[in-house]
């Protein structure tokens, strides 16, 4: 008799919409837009994120990022990157969703210029704005659970808390509360938001029980962006696998995995 | 003429240009953007209806890669 794999092909479900992949990919930093654009590809992504900024009438060097970023045919997850108040974010969203047609954000409210720390009040703050202007919120937010419990109470579905600070590459740095975390906010989507430089880093995050890694800098500054966009897919892959497998118990003494009974050489004394 | 700035760049303009007019002759006619005036976000169904003023600081983006 075969036997069948029982993982879900597909179960992961944002704001109502179900996707086959659980890897977001972010569109900066590369160093060419055929990069970015073969990265998406390898990356087997189904959601990027991207951005707004002031721009030049006569400065066209963008257009050909946001033009791949079209042809990729992957659902558009904007951001309110580098907005320090709840006031900048929320009209960056609404200038997102005019110029994107899309009621998903990212939301960032940036509270420290070190870290790049999430404003926890402020993002609270913007999320019951936007969700009241009928924003779809995926909050860019820390492991604090209790700061998780107030935007889920504030219309929030998904939430997408740090590994590490953005663009560190330190990978999950407070396990504790991750793991917190997902014991205590079971039913949500969860998704590791920032700070991952390894594969290895997404693989243990998904074995943890996320359900998602949104990561941009650890891909589009490898030395081969594509083929690290498909190191992280297949991680996450397999991250996913493990949590449904599910890992086995840590042990503190050793213990045979072949039979003892049946040893040779071995004579009673 | 009126004194405004434009993605933070000081700039002057005829007294009650509207946004529409403004954004044509800066060059953004057949860019797809978005728009703020000292920030709040404006609508593009209101740029025909909308005259800059004197001391109105304009933002005007456009897609970027963004992570």
């Amino acid at each position: 008799m075969s036997y069948t794999p029982t993982l879900p092909a597909k179960d992961f479900t944002l704001y109502g919409e179900t996707f086959s992949s659980r890897f977001l990919l972010g569109t900066a930093l590369y160093a060419s837009p055929q990069l970015m654009r073969d990265s998406i590809v390898q990356s087997r992504a189904e959601i990027v994120t991207l951005g707004l900024r002031r721009q030049n009438p006569n400065d066209r060097s963008g257009d050909a990022i946001w033009d791949f970023i079209k042809e990729s045919g992957c659902r558009l997850l904007p951001n309110t990157a580098g907005c320090k108040s709840v006031k900048e974010a929320v009209t960056l969203a609404e200038m997102s969703r005019e110029i994107f047609d899309t009621e998903w954000i990212k939301l960032e409210v940036v509270g420290d210029d070190y870290n790049l720390q999430p404003d926890p009040f402020g993002l609270v703050e913007a999320s019951e704005i936007l969700i009241k202007k009928g924003f779809k919120v995926l909050p860019y937010c820390t492991d604090d659970l209790i700061l998780c419990k107030r935007l889920l109470d504030v219309g929030c579905q998904v939430l997408m808390p740090w590994g590490a600070p953005i663009g560190t590459g330190q990978g999950l740095l407070n396990r504790y509360n991750l793991r917190t975390l997902r014991e205590r906010i079971k039913d949500v989507p969860m998704i590791i938001d920032a700070g991952l430089g390894a594969p290895s880093q997404a693989t243990e995050a998904m074995e943890m029980g996320f359900d998602g890694i949104l990561l941009n800098t650890a891909v589009a500054k490898a030395h081969n962006p594509p083929l690290m966009a498909e190191a992280f897919a297949d991680a996450i892959d397999a991250g996913r696998k493990a949590y449904y497998a599910g890992l086995m118990q840590k042990r503190q003494t050793a213990s045979p995995s072949t039979p003892t009974i049946g040893q040779p050489f071995w004579h009673q004394q | 003429m009126i004194n405004i700035s434009l993605n933070n760049e000081p700039k002057k303009i005829a007294c009650d240009t509207l946004l529409s007019d403004a954004l044509i002759q800066w060059g953004f006619g057949e860019i797809k953007i978005a728009v703020a005036i000292n920030s709040e976000f404006v609508p593009r169904s209101t740029y025909t209806d909308r005259r800059l003023q004197d001391g109105d600081q304009i933002d005007i983006v456009k897609p970027v890669g963004g992570g």
